[in-house]
């Protein structure tokens, strides 16, 4: 699959550098859509059989989310990842982290809405769009879309020029200004993910470490009450059934970029 | 022929090594930066650009502008601007070495910049950014160089060159338009998510190089016996007032629908730069000085009898330079951060370290526009 991908993307590259083909031009304008049709025999469309059999999502329940709560999820995160933390605001690098109901439906806000959710922390971190603007804009790949939809990083291949910073439209990234590892002193380590070096960017990765070895991600299974992680894709998935019971809200929603993080309320 | 920067006279020479001391405090700077990371920077989370890619962005204008002298030479066959095209042309590649070096000090991990080659990837603008901005350093050096060699030897240009001088063209269009292009598709950043980005883009560019074309052959006028040509510099001047004119029209547009339509995201970007935004309004003062002086400079410039002056041509000429950089050098990118996507705002200060790099890649183009227009004005001398 992934040899497939890169052979695609090269061709895709060089045809669109040498104008033979519209190809280069279609990933330009709607990117993702190939990535459908990919080791297809002639692309002859989009078939049921072939829509994702898997496609990660998460849902928060805003009601039953408090202090309490980020702090133990992102006490859980900051550990399985490694994530530095530094002392000024500057240099700061976080995956999931708190923030307040006007912050986090910054254009679609409602004053009128209960008090009691406009008091509430918005757990906030990567929504793992569909149409990820980060992908998109990223010059080496280095942020690429899985197939079951996590947007993930290759630190490895990062050149670290915050192209995808600039385009998310969710404040979701974060760039390692200098040494994480500094960020890391005096704190225990967590040996069986890799920390970072200075110069990459780095994000929520939906815990891709873990639902490959078929667990859920750490906050979700640090906070059952709060988090549901699951397959939207699947009409019978638990994260479908709280869907279909309760009222959700997500991100942003009018960039098209269709986020899957949905906040309960 | 390069030979010839290396005999100058004393000034030459003081002006030489005082560009070498600039370049060097910041190369210091650089492999500090190397070492401890982007940290150095006042850049965050937050403003994750500042003023390497504000200064890359204004000095792909500059380049850009350089094709305000090729179209009407040769495509016009304005033979006015035969002695001075060369001075475009150069000021292009200098502008061009000066982009590419902004995106090398910017980049955290600039030794795995090849990934771009390595995994070209059609869908990102930066890819075709690398793609133009190389071919039209490239068109320039072999259109420039070439034709320099010509008029050594008293001969015609050779006629290979002739495609690369019409490349040029929709070539220096192209620069500017895929970099407004970096900006123009990125949802969320409301202040960039405009279609006329790319005119705007060209205008100021229109504006921004040929008035920094003029200074510089005022200059050379003064330093050396070349005459760059009084019809030559006033139909520079010409170009640049209505291209300024309408970078400042433009401008306005952008008002007209951020405001007008009331929608607070494409309000909030304009807001912070010029009436402050959340009782924030560090830039407040340079975008308004920007738009005093840009006016203030199209004003001297529709004046005949001042256009004529030289001196107010020189301040009219400065005053467009500083007013598009502040506008696209200070201003565009800032204002793109601010307010951040959760509508909060956290304002930049750039850090000693990091002007002083920025300022030695000015420098480094300072430095490759005396040698090459050192060399041209010898030829010139030589020929005479």
């Amino acid at each position: 699959m992934s040899m497939d991908r890169r052979e695609f993307i090269k061709i895709a590259g060089i045809s669109a550098l040498l104008g033979i083909t519209g190809k280069g031009a279609f990933e330009l304008l709607r990117p993702g859509d190939l990535d459908a049709f990919e080791g297809q025999e002639g692309g002859a469309g989009l078939r049921k059989e072939d829509l994702p059999k898997i496609r990660w999502g998460m849902t928060i329940d805003v009601k039953k989310c408090d202090g309490q709560v980020v702090q133990k999820v992102r006490g859980v995160c900051d550990y399985l990842h490694n994530i530095p933390h530094f002392n000024n605001k500057k240099d700061e690098v976080k995956w999931i982290w708190g923030d307040t109901y006007e912050h986090a439906f910054a254009d679609g806000a409602n004053e009128y809405i209960d008090d009691a959710i406009k008091e509430l922390p918005f757990l906030l971190l990567c929504n793992h769009c569909d149409h990820p603007p980060c992908v998109r804009v990223c010059p080496t790949r280095a942020t690429f879309k899985r197939p079951d939809g996590i947007v993930a990083m290759d630190y490895h291949r990062c050149i670290g020029c915050r192209f995808c910073m600039a385009a998310c439209p969710f404040g979701s990234r974060s760039f390692n200004w200098r040494d994480p590892r500094e960020g890391l002193k005096g704190r225990k380590l967590n040996p069986e993910f890799p920390t970072r070096m200075r110069g990459v960017v780095e994000k929520c990765n939906f815990c891709v470490e873990r639902i490959d070895k078929g667990q859920i991600p750490a906050c979700a299974e640090a906070a059952p009450e709060v988090m549901t992680f699951g397959n939207l894709a699947d009409p019978n998935s638990n994260i479908r059934q709280v869907l279909r019971v309760r009222t959700s809200l997500r991100r942003k929603i009018e960039l098209g970029t269709e986020p899957f993080v949905f906040y309960l309320v | 022929m390069l030979e010839k920067a290396l005999v100058g006279s004393q000034r030459y020479w003081g002006w030489i090594i005082f560009l070498l001391a600039v370049i060097g405090v910041g190369f210091a700077c650089w492999i500090y930066q190397l070492n401890y990371g982007l940290g150095i920077t006042g850049m965050s989370r937050d403003i994750s650009w500042g003023v390497y890619i504000a200064q890359f962005t204004y000095f792909v204008g500059v380049a850009a502008g350089a094709v305000m002298l090729v179209i009407p030479k040769y495509l016009h066959h304005y033979q006015k601007y035969a002695n001075i095209v060369i001075f475009g042309e150069f000021l292009a590649i200098a502008a061009v070495v000066m982009c590419l070096l902004f995106i090398i000090v910017d980049i955290g991990q600039p030794q795995r910049m090849l990934n771009v080659l390595f995994y070209p990837t059609p869908n990102s603008i930066l890819f075709w950014d690398m793609i133009v901005l190389n071919g039209y350093l490239a068109i320039n050096i072999i259109v420039g160089w070439n034709s320099l060699l010509a008029e050594r030897k008293h001969v015609p240009p050779p006629a290979w060159i002739k495609p690369f001088i019409y490349l040029s063209i929709p070539w220096a269009i192209s620069i500017h338009t895929v970099t407004a292009f970096l900006y123009a598709g990125l949802p969320g950043r409301h202040l960039w998510l405009t279609a006329i980005m790319a005119p705007r883009f060209l205008a100021s560019a229109f504006a921004a190089g040929p008035s920094l074309l003029i200074l510089l052959l005022l200059l050379v006028k003064k330093l050396t016996r070349f005459e760059p040509g009084e019809e030559a510099i006033q139909s520079v001047a010409k170009t640049v007032c209505y291209a300024q004119i309408a970078n400042m029209f433009f401008l306005a547009l952008e008002f007209f629908t951020a405001f007008y339509s009331n929608i607070p995201g494409h309000m909030s970007g304009l807001k912070y730069l010029f009436f402050g935004l959340d009782g924030y309004h560090e830039l407040v003062p340079w975008m308004w000085t920007s738009i005093t002086f840009g006016l203030f400079g199209i004003l001297l410039l529709l004046i005949p009898p001042l256009r004529r002056n030289h001196t107010f041509l020189v301040v009219a000429c400065a005053s467009i330079f500083f007013s598009t950089w502040v506008d696209k050098g200070v201003g565009l990118v800032i204002g793109g951060f601010i307010p951040n996507p959760l509508e909060q705002v956290t304002e930049y200060h750039p850090t000693f370290p990091e002007i002083a790099i920025a300022t030695a890649i000015w420098a480094i183009g300072a430095l490759i526009l005396t040698i090459l227009y050192k060399v041209v004005v010898s030829v010139r001398q030589e020929n005479a």
